[in-house]
């Protein structure tokens, strides 16, 4: 079997049959609530057809294609949504384990694990850099997150590279995509025009190779590979943003800069942008115990470093101003983020920009800050 | 992917290093109004834990939560394992009710120490204000159990009150070796204390120790101990040679809860202490 195949758009029904035959369960995107989503697929009608989405900062709609394009067929032409796959590597909330009274005091019950082995279909090039950053968290640290693992090693990733971007977009300048490199079983890219309408497959793990031995295709031509190339690099053009390359630097250069206060002006502290963002790791423990008291439990779930509780001690928060918070998740997000885990914590996805209620952009305030920059770098680290 | 994590087949594992073991109270003591230490001793048997000066445990009351609390005890003496703790919040006030054989849960140690090994041959400052005192004991009694492998060895503790002196009967003792200087100060008194009033910075100024031969070990309020490295440098003290104990919102241990971040550093698994040229920048930076 080549590396590259073509399969129809009736064949992504065949696609799904083999994953559920294999024992996953797909999951992609649909359109619900207004917004694509990730949620269980059960046939390839479930798939948003026709569907753009517009995005910029603080602003996300979406709309139907011309009825009278090739668009209006297109099932893969919008970028991210709100969500990202690690609602399902790392769920929102987890339980960690629950005690019970007993008669010489307590004893602890360990959790157990029983989330299915998903496909993961449509993860677009900025979600497999997401995937790999959140890895090096929670599983190649000093210390292994075993249930992140364990779903993370199960999944079977069908990526989708990018033949549109979205209006805040911008991983070309991440080294992130709009193509993906590596990093999937199997990766499409939508060949989309007035008369044809198929799928290049590329084949990226031994157990995607099986797979497509249970789908109908056949070999890619070069010039339908070529066209493949050619949607994915105006996908790269039409990229309005990018972040400078030396981000940390400037971050790391510039705690004290006055654009911090004047962006605290407008962030509302809301925590948007660390749930919507595909890397955000941070999370919260909760004990908590049944009304009669002989039930205790403790969760994990996400928190954000947006919220005046987050960094708490007695005496109070530690960073009590919004600009001491904005300044923080960036500074990690963009700099220190590389000395805690060797990578940038940004995949350049560009939710943080739609989904901030004000529109506050990653990528203009460094360059702000780069642009009006004087302060020394921070020698010590 | 279908291959196995990298680390998955040596790294501990975080469900297992979330899951606290049980141990139960041996003893609490009253130390001061609202200051309490806790002695306790593992109920499921296993091996002994061991420890170094400056590392802490989470401590888990049943159904309230967990909070990281230094250790506080000999480390050559780790059962049973000491916490000396100052009731300050809704998991420290549940604990201070605790009475000799109640449960309760413990993850740990966890953390980085202070420079025990690192300082053997220098002098040594070890200055610690209020509460602070608690995460330097345990280093004191390691100093003192070797103590001809060290040179001058100082103890600079200030309390706000006479009535907030921690560990009183044992700064008595210690003060009343030969091999020690100990100075205490308090920030206010009334006509019946005798000693000394003031910031515990000023005690340095004490000397017994050489500074380009010393190695200082701080642990108090942050405003204290920013001093303290001022007043060091004054004297000649290089931040190579201090080391701080910080302290932050710690909820795992791990380094994955995210919280107790300080610049790059995960307090409770970087720290909390850090040896002071590598943070001195991000020292001086408000709410970081």
């Amino acid at each position: 079997m080549p590396d590259t195949l073509l399969i129809s758009t009736e064949a992504l029904q065949g696609l799904l049959d083999a994953l559920i035959a294999k024992g996953y369960q797909p999951v992609g995107p649909r359109l619900e609530r207004g917004a694509i989503v990730y949620e269980t697929l059960s046939a390839a009608s479930d798939l948003p057809r026709g569907y753009l989405d517009e995005q910029g900062g603080g602003h996300y709609r979406l709309s139907k294609a011309d009825p009278s394009s090739p668009e209006t067929a297109g099932i893969f032409r919008y970028a991210v949504g709100p969500q990202s796959w690690k609602g399902f590597l790392f769920p929102s909330r987890q339980s960690l384990w629950r005690a019970r009274r007993t008669e010489t005091g307590f004893a602890f019950e360990p959790e157990t694990d029983d989330a299915p082995a998903y496909a993961f279909l449509g993860a677009r090039p900025c979600e497999l850099a997401a995937m790999r950053i959140q890895d090096r968290v929670f599983q190649e640290g000093p210390y292994v997150d075993r249930g992140y693992a364990e779903r993370r090693a199960r999944a079977f990733v069908v990526a989708v590279n990018c033949t549109r971007a979205g209006g805040t977009c911008f991983c070309a300048s991440m080294g992130t995509g709009p193509r993906a490199e590596d990093g999937f079983d199997l990766c499409l890219t939508e060949l989309l025009d007035a008369d044809d309408h198929a799928f290049l497959v590329e084949i990226g793990s031994a157990s995607g190779r099986a797979l497509m031995e249970l789908v109908r295709h056949r070999t890619a031509t070069p010039e339908e590979i070529e066209r493949g190339r050619r949607a994915i690099t105006d996908a790269a053009e039409q990229m309005g943003r990018r972040m400078p390359p030396d981000a940390a630097a400037i971050l790391a250069s510039n705690p004290e800069h006055p654009r911090w206060d004047q962006v605290a002006q407008r962030c509302l502290s809301c925590a948007n942008c660390t749930l919507v963002c595909p890397t955000c790791f941070c999370s919260r423990v909760e004990d908590t115990t049944s009304l009669d008291g002989v039930e205790a439990a403790r969760h994990r779930q996400w928190d954000s470093c947006f919220t005046l509780d987050f960094s708490y001690i007695h005496g109070g928060p530690v960073r009590r101003e919004t600009a001491a918070r904005y300044r923080h998740w960036i500074t990690h997000k963009l700099s220190t983020w590389h000395a805690q885990f060797g990578t940038s914590g940004c995949t350049g996805c560009g939710r943080c920009i739609t989904w901030c209620p004000v529109g506050i952009d990653i990528t203009e305030e460094v360059a702000a800050i780069q642009a009006t920059e004087r302060a020394e770098p921070l020698g010590d680290e | 992917m279908t291959q196995a994590a990298p680390g998955l087949a040596w790294n501990p594992m975080i469900a297992d290093a979330m899951l606290p073991a049980r141990y139960r109270v041996d003893a609490i003591r009253r130390e001061l109004t609202g200051v309490f230490t806790l002695a306790l001793v593992p109920v499921d048997g296993g091996d002994a834990l061991t420890f170094a000066p400056g590392q802490y445990n989470m401590l888990y009351q049943f159904g309230v939560g967990e909070v990281p609390i230094s250790l506080s005890g000999d480390p050559a003496c780790p059962r049973p394992l000491v916490h000396t703790i100052r009731a300050v919040g809704t998991v420290t006030n549940a604990l201070q009710h605790l009475a000799s054989g109640h449960m309760v849960g413990l993850r740990g140690p966890f953390g980085t120490h202070w420079p025990a090994e690192a300082a053997q041959g220098a002098d040594l400052v070890i200055m610690a204000g209020g509460i602070g005192l608690a995460p330097l004991r345990p280093l004191i009694y390691q100093v003192l159990a070797n103590r001809k492998r060290y040179g001058a060895v100082c103890i600079f503790y200030g309390a706000r009150t006479p009535d907030e002196i921690l560990y009183r009967d044992e700064l008595e003792q210690w003060r009343s070796r030969f091999d020690l200087t100990v100075e205490v100060t308090v920030d206010r008194a009334g006509p019946d204390w005798l000693g000394r009033v003031g910031v515990v910075t000023r005690l340095l100024a004490a000397k017994g120790f050489s500074p380009p031969d010393t190695i200082a070990c701080l642990c108090g309020p942050e405003i204290m101990m920013r001093y303290a490295v001022l007043a060091l440098r004054d004297q000649g003290v290089g931040p190579e040679r201090i080391y701080v104990s910080l302290e932050r919102n710690m909820q795992c241990g791990l380094g994955f809860c995210g919280h107790c971040q300080f610049g790059a550093s995960f307090v409770c698994r970087d720290g909390p202490v850090f040896r002071f040229d590598g943070i001195a920048k991000r020292f001086d930076i408000r709410e970081i």
